[in-house]
């Protein structure tokens, strides 16, 4: 029946004039019309994590068209002593779908943050750039009348808190803010960033599942030295390209000097949530050029490891994503299925994330395999 | 000898056609007829009727009840026409939203149903604490903001699935105000989690209240016209039925039913409980996944109308190709549809003597069916009827395969007028299936299906209440199942699913229950 549309991703608020495509390689500003492009860049970012964008794209999308433009800013242009906003959301997706945020709620997270440091906030970030989380920062920033920042905390989805590389750079949580829908304010203190991550979540479970936080407010000095430089544009580029279905995939692994792992259909899926984190595994049979040969992916929230014949072809902290052959669109974790014709792409992870430091904490080893990272670049580099 | 209501109709609207089957008391079918649907819908339901009622004896006294499959409500909705006014009332915390009320709608379509909508403070969080106290007063002031225009009201609050007190009162104060005969529409009665879709298919609901009457009205009087007293029932979307009252106050749930009786008919006629049903009509094809004999549905809501809603259809797998498919191009490139000669195959197809080649002569000249007496094409015609099977197979095989669940090879029943495509082998299934009566499986559906009624909640999981929350999820879609019609004494819990909830330090559970029964017996005395 015709009146029943696509089976997933079905991300879209129809608003006029907005056309989805991105002609303009640099961006200075990010508009409605190209908020499409952000959400299915960011997906790509997120490694089949990072929770679905349907609810803050929409929201995103609404604020632009309300307060136009928001200016994409690189931290070479802010105050060394402007203080940085990273906003997220905390919390489970599934209470995002039934709790609408009133899009404020930015204010009182920066008026929390520059009563707790006496110093003005001058743009908004992303702590993490995958999924959900790369986009609602966005509709805040226009709330504020701040820019955004061309950088995150992540370069990739990640499931805690201390998986930033603010915390490999030495950075504290502290001081954080949280603040729920009816409007309780909590500002957090931490002895460390895995007490922040305890208390921050608990606190959460508490306030209805969900709350809106700032994550290490931090200086623009200091954000320099310990942040993914030029995610967004990086997003925005990515996901500009992939409106354009297939084509659009082989140009956005060329964009992300990305290695194809394989092009064929999912033949097996296996999926179980433990403790709330998916957990499971994917089997994809290939055609084309990729026949005869079966990908194996282990996923956590996130794709985590590829495997052929028992050999590693792609491990975290490098990126894995799943998009849909035909489409172009990401396909998360939660909604891979048998016979999906699907796409796996994988590309190097920001190098902060393959020193000693940056693997100990999100490595395969801190993922729970028994095996050593190996750059996919080096991996690949005799095929 | 039949005692005096053995007798029950089954009527399935379809784009191509409107079927209607009488089965007899062991659901046996004895009759069928075929017509073409109409613009308006109705009158097809009363050819259909007519033509299935000459063919049996004495039918009129017999027949008990009559189950109809129908699509007024989804062409109300696609056409913007005869839906009612809604005033939206959204119960949340904060009243400030960064997505109020139908904002993602087409704005035609909200031009046509809005008359104005708030939100009020209030609502309740995922574990029933109430986030805000209800705002009666705001309530008050809204009801008399809207009462004089006539209209219906939709109201949806916070997470009302896991409480539904502040919508159970806000209707209690908009009766108050506006009288006992307001239209109110409640999302908890509706549908799962997601508050923006919820909302968008209890206004879709609210909406559909004229339409909703208006076809109750002509079907009865479509039944009573023919001399008959059964009682009529709807189908709903999920392959069961509802009774008039019900469907008249949920008319949204009778959208999606069509493909949903298709696999219900086509499990009953195959003794199937588990499988694929692939249904191919005159234009299109869908395949459906038949679990524990009931369509698997699908995990993100339908869109109906450009509208994002919440309810759950059956899990298809579609694609524009069926026996009146036009085949076009040549052998070494043919095109098969989307074009297709739709109700016309009779006169356009070659088998039939008209020019057009179609799917139905690619079946015939491969031998798969026997129409047209001995009719084979000339040699040009049958080089790209040959191609045209062959791709027709290729892209058949492509569908099952991607509405199967798991590598395992299953079983596969074909229904629908245009099944005669079904080659006997296919990769991936185990056998092709084909029941007698395959091409009213639809109105067999309606004609033998049971009623049902669902809960969703959220449990805590490990707490002490699990039994108790499941038992009280249980009860109330029980309650929702003898509301619908089905008796008491023979309902039975049919799926009980549970979804923990992530990212949670305590992890939680949704649970959906569904709770199946067939209809009373002893219907000699209504």
């Amino acid at each position: 029946m015709a009146i029943f549309g696509p089976k997933y991703n079905q991300v879209g608020v129809s608003l006029p004039g907005v056309a989805g495509k991105v002609d303009s390689p640099a961006f200075d500003a990010i508009g409605v019309e190209h908020v499409d492009a952000l959400v299915r860049g960011c997906a790509v970012l997120g490694a089949g994590g990072g929770g679905d964008a349907y609810m803050f794209k929409i929201m995103a999308e609404l604020a632009l068209s309300e307060t136009g433009p928001v200016p994409l800013v690189s931290l070479d242009d802010l105050p060394d002593d402007g203080i940085i906003l990273p906003l997220a959301m905390v919390g489970a997706p599934m209470v995002f779908a039934e709790k609408i945020l009133s899009g404020f709620e930015g204010l009182t997270l920066k008026a929390a943050i520059e009563d707790a440091l006496g110093r003005e906030a001058v743009a908004v970030m992303a702590p993490e750039i995958g999924g959900g989380n790369g986009v609602l920062p966005l509709a805040w920033a226009a709330r504020l009348g701040l820019p955004y920042t061309d950088a995150d905390g992540m370069g990739r989805a990640y499931p805690t808190i201390p998986m930033t590389t603010m915390h490999l750079a030495g950075l504290p949580v502290s001081p954080a803010v949280i603040v729920d829908a009816r409007d309780n304010v909590l500002r957090f203190d931490t002895c460390d960033n895995f007490w922040a991550e305890r208390l921050v979540r608990g606190s959460t479970t508490q306030m209805g599942a969900m709350t809106s936080s700032v994550l290490y407010p931090m200086t623009a000095a200091d954000a320099r030295r310990s942040t993914v430089i030029g995610s967004v544009s990086k997003a925005l580029r990515v996901g500009s390209l992939l409106v354009y279905g297939t084509e659009g995939v082989s140009r956005a692994v060329d964009e992300l000097d990305a290695v194809v792992l394989s092009v064929g259909r999912v033949v097996d899926i296996e999926r179980r949530i433990e403790y709330g984190w998916v957990r499971g595994s994917l089997t994809v049979e290939g055609s084309g050029d990729f026949r005869g040969r079966l990908l194996h992916i282990e996923i956590q929230n996130e794709n985590l490891v590829a495997l052929e014949d028992g050999k590693v072809m792609a491990s975290v902290p490098d990126i894995i994503t799943v998009l849909e052959t035909e489409s172009g669109v990401v396909i998360s974790t939660d909604r891979l299925r048998y016979g999906q014709r699907i796409t796996v792409i994988g590309f190097a992870a920001d190098p902060i994330w393959r020193t000693p430091a940056g693997l100990a904490v999100g490595g395969p080893r801190a993922m729970g395999y028994d095996f050593d990272f190996v750059p996919i670049e080096e991996i690949h580099a005799h095929a | 000898m039949p005692s005096s209501r053995d007798l029950r109709i089954g009527i399935d609207v379809g784009g191509t056609n409107t079927d209607a089957v009488i089965v007899d008391s062991r659901d046996r079918p004895v009759a069928k007829h075929k017509v073409p649907t109409t613009p308006d819908v109705t009158t097809g339901i009363q050819q259909a009727l007519v033509g299935v009622l000459g063919d049996v004896p004495d039918a009129r006294r017999r027949v008990s009840h009559v189950m109809v499959g129908t699509t007024h409500a989804t062409n109300a909705i696609l056409q913007g026409s005869e839906l009612d006014r809604v005033a939206v009332l959204r119960i949340a915390t904060p009243v400030r939203s960064a997505i109020p009320p139908l904002v993602t709608w087409p704005a035609s379509l909200r031009a046509r149903v809005e008359v104005g909508s708030l939100i009020v403070r209030g609502g309740h969080e995922f574990d029933r604490t109430e986030t805000a106290p209800l705002d009666e007063d705001a309530i008050r002031r809204f009801a008399f903001d809207v009462g004089g225009r006539g209209s219906a009201i939709a109201v949806t609050s916070m997470f009302s699935p896991v409480s539904d007190v502040h919508e159970l009162r806000a209707e209690e104060i908009l009766r108050e105000e506006l009288g006992h005969g307001v239209k109110v529409s409640l999302s908890h009665e509706l549908g799962s989690l997601g508050l923006i879709e919820r909302e968008s298919a209890t206004v879709l609901n609210a909406a559909l209240g004229t339409v909703a009457t208006s076809v109750a009205k002509a079907i009865h009087d479509a039944v009573g016209a023919q001399g008959l007293t059964a009682e009529t029932l709807f189908a709903q979307n999920d392959g069961t039925l509802m009774t008039v009252d019900y469907a008249e106050r949920f008319p949204v749930l009778t959208i999606g039913s069509g493909p949903a009786n298709s696999i219900r008919g086509a499990a009953y006629l195959s003794g199937r409980t588990e499988g694929l049903v692939i249904d191919i009509g005159g234009t299109s094809t869908d395949v459906g996944v038949l679990v524990n004999g009931f369509p698997r549905q699908s995990i993100s809501g339908a869109r109906v109308g450009g509208v994002a809603t919440n309810f759950r259809t059956p899990d298809l797998m579609s694609v524009a190709l069926g026996g009146g498919s036009i085949v076009a191009g040549s052998p070494a490139s043919v095109r098969v549809g989307p074009d297709s000669v739709g109700y016309r195959l009779e006169q356009e197809a070659l088998v039939f003597g008209g020019a057009t080649l179609t799917m139905t002569d690619a079946a015939v000249a491969a031998g798969r069916a026997a129409i047209g007496d001995g009719w084979s094409p000339n040699g040009l015609d049958h080089a790209l009827l040959s191609a045209a099977i062959a791709r027709s197979d290729e892209m058949l095989a492509d569908i099952v395969d991607r509405a199967k669940a798991s590598r395992a090879d299953v079983p596969l029943i074909a229904v629908g007028g245009g099944s005669i495509l079904i080659a006997d082998h296919i990769p991936g299934v185990s056998e092709v299936i084909r029941p007698e009566h395959f091409d009213v499986a639809n109105a067999i559906g309606a004609a033998v299906a049971s009623v049902s009624g669902e809960y969703e909640g959220v449990l805590y999981h490990g707490s002490r209440k699990r039994p108790e929350l499941l038992e009280q999820a249980t009860a109330r879609a029980t309650e929702r199942a003898i509301a619908a019609g089905a008796d008491p004494k023979r309902v039975e819990v049919v799926e009980i699913e549970e979804v923990p909830i992530g990212y949670l330090t305590d992890t939680a559970l949704r649970v959906r229950v569904k709770v199946v029964g067939p209809l009373p017996e002893g219907v000699d005395e209504c």
